[in-house]
């Protein structure tokens, strides 16, 4: 990946075809770096479009995949994608803007999300995001540190990330770190600053934001290994815990039924 | 049942002749493996009776799985509870091209959190469920959209698809049936749109998830204008145990018009927040009794019947039976049934600003009435809860509020409204009084800069 343009800045390649996207208000325009998708990355993107019946399916998909080379979605990457799904420029910006997980800068060595929905901002998200934001010296957004170096963290606020029953919730690249206080919070950020990689308390060992947008796009490592790291959580099994003790049940089905005919023609 | 006894044949609403406290009854049917050691292998799935249903379902008529699932009575885990026996059967009869199933495995209606535990317990109930209504349907592809954050939720998909090709139950010519069916596992990227049924279509085809004119419905021309079938994962994960078990077993649980049992998700401010199967029809008052009551004694104040594109009820409807037609009756939805508890401490007006930077920022842009809306309610909102409203204030919530209800593209938009009017409905005093100054701001300025 050549690295001659620093981060944040942007500018048009004299050397490409690409051409430079237009400023749009508000919409900060995507950056170049330069990077060139090697061989394995494309083979990965075959195997992707291969799974489609019609191949701009693989679009999304393809988008988590530049970020997992990139840790966020540049000019080069947009180019990429559309050069192998036959998509004009503008058709792949269209996407890349319309959804959150695409980020348009780069991003830490880990992701940290933190949902300040009503239900965990009330639990306490608010206050954790707070802690975590005084702590880095951030807003949300923003990265601690030079983005892809250990220990590098990108903060985020997020909406409801379907984990209400463990609130307030973090995410670290997705993984999950339920029940969380500022106190708790801020300890998790202080070891993956320290280069740490503490167990989420539901998923697979942590890895890296661009480790696990690979994965997101579809490509999986040891998927064998990774399905067994933890996840029932006392939430999640609270109504089992309940039918275990008292004894309930749903009524037993019976031994066999009569399968209804097909309805008479009209 | 018993904890379902509280509407009649017709699915009236019984008033209650007494608050029943006692604690909801668990019928684990849906979550009975999740307890199980590596829940979600096939080894377990298959020793606690997995695929059986499947290799019953592939020497049945599509068209009789059809009529069973239309008797059970199942109605759409989603939210919007069309049954899922009709939806199927609006499907135009087979011409030979293809025509598909997508489970819409999104989540991410706020409160809303089964799907992903569902995913990540038994991923395989998801699996055959896929496999026989495929097959009842007529289609030899099914694709599952999942939200992508869930990627523990993913893994776990995929591996049991894996798993399942491993075994003949997928790929060509399943269990000798001649039948065949592929499963793609495919991630959003974090759009609550998405979920909206045709915005996900648009979305796994590869364009901004933005929602479809309607019709033509999905049954007609849904996944690359083809006939299709979207489903919920719970919708799905119930299909192959009501073939093993049949309609009349099913509907033992639950109500008249809400058959079966439902995975109920307690959150907020409860003793043991978490995941509970009962019958449809159970009461929040019994959950809770289950649930060991609310967090510290400090009683309830508001909460969701079925997140928060659903709207409020207060302690006065803590005896509604939750089932699709008792909730809708007492002027609620049921949802997703994700049951967001929050207590006295709670300011309401607060609450609903939280959800209108939500909708705010998920608005897809589409339509007007739900762009400038949900940006101008976001806004209103903030400033009266930081104490800078003025009485007008609370006029223009409720106008914009009913401006948006019923004029949106798509139901995200009245969903977005329904915290404001539900509030305002029950609560308009406390928006009043931020106004007037007799409850200090619930937020200072300095909080306002950081959270959105
Ligand atoms: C804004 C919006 C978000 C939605 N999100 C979801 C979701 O995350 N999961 C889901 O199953 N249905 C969601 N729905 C409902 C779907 O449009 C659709 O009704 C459902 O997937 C149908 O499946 P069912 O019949 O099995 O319930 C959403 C609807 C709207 C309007
Ligand atoms: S109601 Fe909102 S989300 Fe739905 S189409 Fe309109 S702008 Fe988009
Ligand atoms: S509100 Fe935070 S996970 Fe749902």
């Amino acid at each position: 990946m050549s690295v001659d343009v620093p981060a944040g800045q942007s500018r048009a390649d004299a050397e490409s075809n690409i051409p430079v996207p237009n400023q749009r208000l508000g919409i900060p325009e995507f950056l170049y770096t330069g990077t060139v998708f090697d061989e394995v990355t494309r083979g990965q993107t075959e195997e992707i479009i291969a799974k489609y019946p019609q191949q701009r399916s693989a679009l999304l998909p393809l988008l988590h995949l530049v970020q997992s080379v990139e840790g966020f979605v540049s000019a080069d990457g947009i180019a990429f994608c559309a050069d192998r799904l036959n998509l004009t420029i503008a058709e792949v910006e269209a996407v890349a803007t319309f959804y959150t997980m695409y980020k348009r800068e780069p991003c830490g060595q880990h992701l940290v999300s933190v949902c300040t929905n009503a239900l965990c901002a009330v639990l306490g998200g608010d206050a954790i995001l707070s802690r975590l934001s005084g702590h880095l010296g951030i807003g949300p957004d923003e990265t601690a540190g030079e983005p892809g170096t250990e220990g590098s963290i990108t903060l985020e606020h997020a909406e409801c990330l379907a984990a209400c029953d463990h609130g307030p919730v973090v995410t670290v690249n997705y993984e999950y770190y339920d029940n969380q206080t500022p106190e708790s919070a801020l300890e998790l950020v202080t070891e993956l600053q320290a280069g740490r990689k503490p167990h989420p308390t539901r998923g697979a060992p942590l890895t890296d934001f661009r480790t696990t947008e690979r994965e997101i796009a579809g490509i999986f490592s040891d998927l064998a290994d990774q399905v067994n790291a933890p996840t029932a959580s006392e939430e999640t099994l609270r109504g089992n815990e309940i039918a275990d003790r008292l004894r309930q049940t749903a009524p037993s089905m019976p031994e066999s039924y009569e399968m209804p005919p097909l309805p008479e023609r009209k | 049942m018993t904890s379902s006894g509280a509407s009649n044949e017709a699915g009236a609403v019984v008033p209650p002749s007494g608050p029943d406290d006692t604690p909801a009854v668990m019928t684990p049917v849906l979550t009975r493996r999740w307890a199980s050691p590596q829940s979600w292998s096939i080894a377990t799935y298959r020793k606690l009776d997995g695929y059986t249903a499947l290799a019953a379902a592939l020497k049945t008529e599509p068209g009789r799985l059809v009529e069973l699932m239309k008797n059970s009575g199942l109605r759409g885990r989603g939210g919007a509870g069309f049954p899922t026996g009709l939806k199927w059967s609006f499907l135009p009869p087979p011409d030979g091209k293809p025509r598909y199933l997508v489970v819409n495995a999104d989540e991410g209606e706020p409160g809303t959190c089964k799907d992903i535990p569902l995913m990540m317990a038994d991923p395989h109930s998801l699996i055959e469920g896929c496999i026989i209504t495929c097959y009842a349907i007529g289609s030899q592809l099914a694709a599952i959209y999942v939200r992508g954050e869930a990627v523990q939720a993913m893994r776990r998909v995929a591996q049991a698809v894996r798993e399942a090709k491993e075994r003949g139950f997928l790929g060509k010519n399943i269990l000798g049936s001649g039948f065949d069916c592929e499963i793609i596992v495919h991630a959003g990227a974090g759009a609550y749109i998405c979920g909206e049924e045709t915005a996900l279509l648009d979305s796994l085809e590869g364009l901004r998830g933005q929602p479809r004119l309607k019709p033509p419905f999905p049954a007609v021309a849904g996944l690359y204008a083809r006939p299709t079938v979207v489903n919920n994962v719970e919708t799905i994960a119930s299909v192959p145990v009501i073939v093993a078990g049949g309609s009349d077993w099913y509907r033992q649980m639950g109500t008249e018009k809400s058959p079966g049992p439902k995975i109920f998700s307690l959150s907020g401010h409860v003793t043991r927040p978490g995941q509970y199967e009962a019958p449809m029809g159970t009461t929040l008052r019994q959950l809770l009794a289950a649930a060991g009551g609310m967090k510290d004694g400090i009683p309830l104040k508001f909460f969701t019947p079925g997140g928060s594109s659903t709207p409020i009820f207060t302690p006065a409807q803590l005896d509604v039976p939750l089932s699709f037609d008792d909730v809708a009756a007492a002027g609620s939805m049921l949802g997703t049934t994700a049951l967001m508890c929050f207590n006295e401490t709670v300011s309401v007006p607060w609450a609903v600003w939280k959800w209108l930077e939500f909708y705010k920022h998920e608005s897809c842009g589409k339509c007007t009435p739900c762009r400038e809306g949900t940006w101008w309610l976001a806004q209103v909102l903030r400033r009266v809860v930081s104490g800078r409203g003025v009485m007008a204030d609370l006029d223009t919530l409720t106008d914009a509020a009913s401006n948006i209800f019923g004029r949106a593209f798509c139901a995200l938009g009245d969903g977005a409204a329904t915290p404001v009017t539900s509030a305002f409905l029950h609560f308009r005093s406390e928006f009043e009084d931020l106004v007037t100054g007799r409850t200090p701001p619930v937020i200072g300025t300095r909080e306002l800069v950081g959270a959105h």
